[in-house]
C-alpha cells in the first residue's frame, strides 16, 4: 500500500505546516491571551501578578465610549453594506452567465488593490474644495462646500468602500444558488411577491448575509487607517485604540484585551453562522 | 419585472465603486499643485517620485518582500494543499480549521499577536518577521487555491501513473505538479498582491531598517493631501490589476 517514499514526505510536509502555524499562530495568540491577564510594565511590557485590571479597564467610561462608537460605525457600515450588496447580488445573479463572470471580476480588482491609496482617493473626492463638493456647488445645490471630512459619516463611507465586495460576494453565492422552482412553487402556493420573499428568499439567504455580516462587522472595527485618513481624532475604531495601547501607549494587557473582545465577537458571529446553516440543511432534507 | 431596473442598478454602484480610482488616476497628470484644480496634463508627480531615493528604495523594498513572501508562501501552502488532499491523518480537521481562523481573523489580531511574539523571542524587527508575517496571512489563500484545483481532479490519473511503474516522486513530477501547476502560478499572484498591499499587519512588524512602500504612504497622506500619492497610487493599482488579470487569465484558461 504505502511506499517507502510517501511517509517521510507526508511526515516532512505536515511537520512543516504545523511547526509553522503551531509557531506562528497559535503561539502568538496564547500570547495575546496571557498579556489581557497580566500586569502592565514598562521594561518588559508585562509581567506578574495575575490580574483582570485590563478587562476593568475596557469598561471605563472613556474607553467604553469610543467601543460603542466603533461598534455604531460598524453596526452602520454593515447595515449600508446589506441594503447596497442584498439588491446588487440580486441583480447579478440574473445577469446572463458570460457577463456574470466579468462583472465579478471587475467587483474584485479593486478590493485586491492598494486600500490605502483607494482611502486616499475618497479624500479626494470628499475634501471642503474636493470633486463632490465642487460638482453640488456648480449645480446650485448648496451655497457653502459642506463639511464631509472628518466626520463620522467619511469614515462610514471609508468602510462601506473598502468592505461592500466583503459583503456582496457570498449573497451572491446564495442567490446563485437558489433554485427558481423554488420561488415558482411559492406562487403556485398562492403566495405574493412579498410572502415569497418573506418565507421563501430570506430564510435561504440568511447563511450568505451572516457570512456578509462577518466579513464586513469585524475589519469595520479594525481598520485603523480609515479613521486617520478620513475621520479626525473623534471618529476612532476599537483598531485604533489597539494599535495605540501597543504601539503609542505601550499598554499591552490593554490592547490585548480588547482584541480578544474582537476574536469573541468574530468567534460568536461565526457559531450563529454555522447554526444558521444548520437549520437550513435540516429545512431543505 | 422590469429590466432596466436592476441594470441601472448594477450599472451605478459600479460608477460609484470606480469613480475614485478614476479620479485619483486622472489627477496624477495634473500639473496643478492644489490638487483640487485642472492645471494641465503634467509628468511632474511621476518624476518627483522617481526622484525620492527613499522611496525607490521603499519600492524595492516591497517588491522584494511581495516576491519572497509569495514564493514562501506557495511552497508551504501547495505541500500542505496536497497533504490535505491526499493523506489522512490525525488532526487533518484542526488543521483546517487552523487555516480558516487565519484566514477569518481580523488583521489587527494577526498583527498583534505577530508583534508580541517577535518582541518576546528577540527577532529584530524588519525583513525576517515582515516575511514570517506575509507567509503567515497568505497561506490559506494559496492552500484554498490549490484545494480547488485538486478537487476538480480524476483521482484515477495518479493511479494509472503508479500502475505503469512510476515512482511517487515521478509521479508528482509529471501528473500532480502539471495539474496543479495553473493554481499554483493564481496563488503565487495572489500572495504577491496580497502582500504588497498589506498595511495593518506591516505597521506593525516592521522596522525602521526595511521601510516598505504602504507605510510610506501611510505616513505621507495622514498629513493633507500630497501629489505624488496620486502618481503613486496609480503606479500601484495599474500593477496589482495587471497581476490580477493575469491570474485570472491563467485560471480560466487551464478550465478550458
Amino acid at each position: 500500500m504505502r511506499s517507502a517514499m510517501r511517509q517521510p514526505f507526508k511526515t516532512a510536509v505536515l511537520v512543516l505546516v504545523w511547526g509553522w502555524l503551531l509557531f506562528l499562530v497559535l503561539t502568538p495568540n496564547l500570547l495575546v491571551v496571557g498579556a489581557s491577564v497580566l500586569t502592565r510594565d514598562p521594561g518588559t511590557f508585562i509581567s506578574l501578578p495575575l490580574t483582570l485590571d485590563a478587562y476593568r479597564q475596557l469598561l471605563n467610561p472613556l474607553y467604553l465610549d469610543v467601543f460603542l462608537h466603533s461598534l455604531y460605525m460598524a453596526a452602520m457600515t454593515t447595515l449600508v453594506c446589506l441594503l447596497i450588496g442584498y439588491p446588487f447580488a440580486w441583480a447579478l445573479s440574473k445577469v446572463p452567465r458570460q457577463r456574470q463572470v466579468l462583472l465579478i471580476f471587475l467587483l474584485i480588482v479593486p478590493f485586491w488593490t492598494n486600500s490605502l491609496v483607494r482611502t486616499y482617493a475618497l479624500k479626494l473626492m470628499l475634501a471642503t474644495n474636493g470633486l463632490l463638493n465642487n460638482a453640488l456647488l456648480s449645480l446650485g445645490l448648496i451655497d457653502q462646500p459642506l463639511q464631509l471630512l472628518y466626520t463620522e459619516g467619511a469614515v462610514i463611507i471609508g468602510l462601506v468602500y473598502l468592505l461592500l465586495p466583503f459583503m456582496i460576494l457570498p449573497l451572491y453565492s446564495v442567490f446563485d444558488d437558489l433554485r427558481e422552482d423554488l420561488l415558482r412553487a411559492s406562487h403556485d402556493l398562492g403566495a405574493g411577491h412579498l410572502a415569497t420573499f418573506v418565507h421563501v428568499i430570506v430564510p435561504l439567504t440568511l447563511p450568505g448575509v451572516l457570512a456578509g455580516v462577518m466579513l464586513v462587522l469585524l475589519p469595520a472595527m479594525g481598520l485603523f487607517f480609515v479613521p486617520d485618513i478620513l475621520g479626525g481624532s473623534r471618529n476612532l475604531l476599537v483598531g485604533n485604540v489597539i494599535k495605540n495601547q501597543f504601539l503609542d501607549a505601550r499598554n499591552w494587557p490593554f490592547g490585548a484585551a480588547a482584541s480578544i473582545v474582537l476574536t469573541l465577537t468574530m468567534a460568536f458571529l461565526m457559531f450563529a453562522h454555522r447554526l444558521s446553516k444548520r437549520r437550513i440543511g435540516e429545512e431543505g432534507a | 419585472m422590469t429590466r432596466w431596473l436592476p441594470r441601472t442598478y448594477l450599472t451605478l454602484v459600479y460608477l460609484l465603486l470606480y469613480a475614485p480610482i478614476a479620479v485619483l488616476v486622472v489627477f496624477s497628470f495634473n500639473d496643478s499643485r492644489t490638487g483640487y484644480e485642472w492645471g494641465g496634463l503634467s509628468w511632474r508627480w511621476y518624476e518627483s517620485l522617481f526622484n525620492n531615493r527613499a522611496m525607490v528604495e521603499a519600492m524595492w523594498n516591497s517588491l522584494w518582500l511581495a516576491l519572497s513572501a509569495a514564493t514562501v508562501s506557495t511552497l508551504i501552502g501547495a505541500l500542505t494543499a496536497l497533504a490535505l488532499h491526499r493523506y489522512r491523518f490525525r488532526g487533518k480537521k484542526a488543521l483546517n480549521g487552523m487555516l480558516f481562523v487565519v484566514m477569518m481573523s481580523p488583521e489587527i489580531v494577526l498583527a498583534i499577536s505577530l508583534l508580541a511574539l517577535f518582541l518576546l523571542v528577540g527577532l529584530q524587527l524588519g525583513y525576517v518577521s515582515l516575511l514570517l508575517a506575509h507567509v503567515t496571512f497568505c497561506l490559506p489563500f494559496v492552500v484554498i487555491t490549490v484545494m480547488a484545483r485538486l478537487s476538480g481532479f480524476d483521482e484515477r490519473l495518479p493511479e494509472a501513473a503508479r500502475d505503469l511503474g512510476a515512482s511517487d516522486f515521478t509521479m508528482t513530477r509529471t501528473v500532480l505538479i502539471p495539474v496543479i501547476m495553473p493554481a499554483l502560478l493564481a496563488g503565487w499572484l495572489l500572495g504577491f498582491t496580497l502582500s504588497l498591499d498589506d498595511v495593518v499587519v506591516s505597521t506593525f512588524v516592521s522596522g525602521p531598517s526595511y521601510e516598505i512602500l504602504p507605510l510610506r504612504i501611510y505616513s505621507m497622506v495622514r498629513v493633507g493631501l500630497k501629489p505624488e500619492v496620486n502618481a503613486l497610487g496609480t503606479l500601484l493599482l495599474m500593477f496589482s490589476m495587471v497581476m490580477l488579470i493575469m491570474s485570472q487569465w491563467i485560471l480560466t484558461r487551464s478550465k478550458q
